[in-house]
């Protein structure tokens, strides 16, 4: 891909098509298909839309004087999914929010050094920041519903909140819905409220419901810390799913679920990342011994 | 752990000891005494006001104007409806200038002060203007907008001294509510790519509306029944009027008025618009804790 770095300054533009120029050669679904249902079938986010790399440089995140994140150096390939395990209390949330640049919505936090979404630098002066979290969507630990909200207006709120809720958005809802897998649950009734579904169901409403507004990456922190092992698969399939069309990052204490999941996986040990490589590699053969005692349970 | 006895004695470890048993019901015994010691004048209250308001209800008492006649017992003293229409208007003023503005402030409080000075030094003075009397208010106002002004009594005049004392109530209670909206709701929004003023209107004031709701008329219902305020605000009147710019009528101040009246007839008229007051009021906090019970947070 070319430079898109000055597209994200302008916020008013869909990322989408600031970050692909080439959208418009985008293959268009056949007609036929289009004439039998209202929205495209069941191929969600097809690859013409790839994620988008994001490398970390000494970045250094802060908690008033404390420091967290200890000057790290990573890189999130595109369409991969990166898993970050390590200790509770070793930084890889905090360090996971500075991507999106969350970690500043905190009273007293602070980051330094370079977060770059491809090759535009997310921590750039000219960069705005409402742009760079539409780029990179985030799903948290606990599924969130907007309580007020009915199931369709959650996926479209996305849409909604960031001025782009203009027109019919059924066949988006629909797209980001079967993106996350729940369209074939909720389709008879998405005008009931999201939080009256389950907790698994709930956590792929907020999934749709970041799809819904074309992020290049998502970002999930523990995002099945909560749920049933049964709603965690469903997760981890859909995990599978979406590293198609996006990057994913995904924080968790579960080194199953990263052995599951991740094509590569990071070991973060009091701010600082120990070692990244190949998931299998990471928990086979580390190079660090610190990584082996972690992943074999001697500790965290 | 596993200390040698008898099967006897490891189940009279579970049996209650005669004392212990005393003293629950000495306990218990006192904290229903408290609850029936805190009901008597409650009871009583709404006992009186039934008995001697009721009799005093009839349609011409919500019809017409008081007559201003108090002492000829051939000729009508008149009903309340300038009142009830004044505390109607007078409040309804106060509380379209203290609700927006309470809430704002409290919005800012949650969403932009936070831990600041400023913010603190804000709910300092907001605490401070919770515990300042009701006469202080009505005091002020009629130091600043009538004698600083040289002008006369106004309904609007008592509508801003009310606003001056729902404004802590409201800027309290909607701070709470806003308080109580998980974090985890703005965060998803924030990361959603929404700008903040969307993420304040779109989702923290829609999730907490039904509690904000019953903030606002708790304050609503303890304006209206302030007498204070309003004696030299908006003064006492005859007539009923619908222009805040003159004199206006209230209940509460038509009550203290006719308390003081030596004719019986007077005296249970200010029953009857005590009654109509609790009424209105009781019917605002039914109102309130209908949307309440809808509340997914309070």
């Amino acid at each position: 891909m070319t430079s898109h770095g000055p597209s994200l300054r302008t916020a008013e533009m869909e990322p989408d098509e600031l970050l692909q120029p080439d959208r418009a050669q985008a293959p268009v679904p056949p007609p036929a298909a289009s004439r039998r249902a209202v929205a495209p079938a069941i191929t969600p986010l097809v690859p013409a839309k790839p994620g988008l790399s994001v490398r970390l440089e000494k970045l250094r995140a802060f908690y008033g004087s404390s420091e967290q994140v200890k000057g790290v150096d990573l890189d999130f390939r595109a369409n991969e999914v990166t898993a970050i395990i390590g200790p509770s209390g070793c930084g890889k949330s905090t360090m996971v929010r500075c991507i999106n640049r969350m970690h500043e919505e905190i009273p007293g936090a602070r980051a330094e050094g370079r977060v770059l979404l491809d090759d535009l630098d997310v921590y750039d002066s000219a960069v705005d920041v409402v742009a760079v979290r539409r780029a990179i969507g985030m799903v948290f630990q606990k599924p969130n519903p907007f309580p007020t909200m009915s199931i369709f207006d959650n996926v479209a709120s996305g849409l909604r909140l960031s001025s782009r809720g203009r027109g019919d958005l059924r066949p988006k809802v629909e797209t980001a819905l079967r993106g996350a897998g729940l369209w074939e649950e909720v389709s008879g009734r998405l005008q009931e409220p999201g939080a009256g579904l389950s907790g698994g169901q709930q956590q792929r409403l907020c999934i749709a419901r970041s799809l819904a507004v074309n992020p290049k990456v998502i970002l999930m922190d523990e995002p099945c810390s909560a749920l049933d092992p049964i709603a965690t698969l469903k997760i981890e399939e859909l995990i599978a799913e979406l590293k198609k069309s996006v990057t994913i990052v995904i924080v968790t204490h579960n080194m199953q679920q990263a052995a599951r999941v991740a094509d590569r996986t990071a070991f973060m040990l009091s701010g600082q990342l120990v070692e990244v490589g190949p998931t299998g590699e990471i928990f086979t053969a580390p190079s660090d011994p610190r990584t082996e005692e972690y992943v074999t349970g001697k500790f965290g | 752990m596993s200390t040698p006895g008898s099967e006897a004695e490891r189940l009279a470890r579970f049996n209650v000891s005669p004392a212990r048993r005393r003293k629950d019901a000495i306990a218990r015994g006192a904290i229903l005494a408290a609850t029936v010691v805190a009901l008597i004048p409650l009871v009583l209250i709404v006992y009186y006001l039934l008995i001697k308001g009721l009799g005093s209800w009839s349609v011409s008492f919500f019809t017409t104007d008081p007559t201003g006649n108090t002492f000829f017992k051939n000729s009508s003293i008149g009903g309340i409806k300038s009142a009830i229409l004044g505390t109607i208007e007078i409040v309804a003023l106060a509380s379209a200038i203290a609700v927006p503005i309470g809430i704002a402030v409290a919005v800012w409080l949650v969403e932009y002060g936070k831990g600041s000075w400023f913010a603190q030094l804000v709910r300092f003075f907001v605490d401070v203007l919770t515990g300042v009397p009701s006469i202080v208010f009505g005091l002020f106002i009629y130091i600043v907008l009538i004698v600083g002004t040289g002008s006369t009594f106004a309904g609007y005049k008592g509508s801003l001294a009310l606003s001056l004392l729902m404004l802590p109530v409201v800027i309290r209670s909607a701070e709470v509510i806003l308080l109580l909206v998980p974090g985890a709701l703005r965060e998803s929004a924030l990361a959603l790519g929404a700008p903040r003023w969307r993420v304040i209107f779109s989702i923290v004031l829609p999730t907490a509306l039904p509690g904000m709701v019953t903030g606002v008329l708790l304050a609503i219902a303890r304006a209206a029944g302030e007498t204070a305020p309003l004696l030299f605000t908006a003064a006492a009147t005859n007539a009923t009027s619908f222009n805040l710019g003159q004199f206006m009528n209230s209940l509460p101040v038509q009550i203290y008025s006719d308390v003081t009246s030596p004719t019986t007839a007077v005296v249970n008229r200010a029953w009857g618009a005590a009654l109509t007051l609790v009424v209105m009021i009781l019917l605002l906090n039914l109102i309130a804790r209908l949307i309440a019970r809808r509340s997914r947070l309070a």
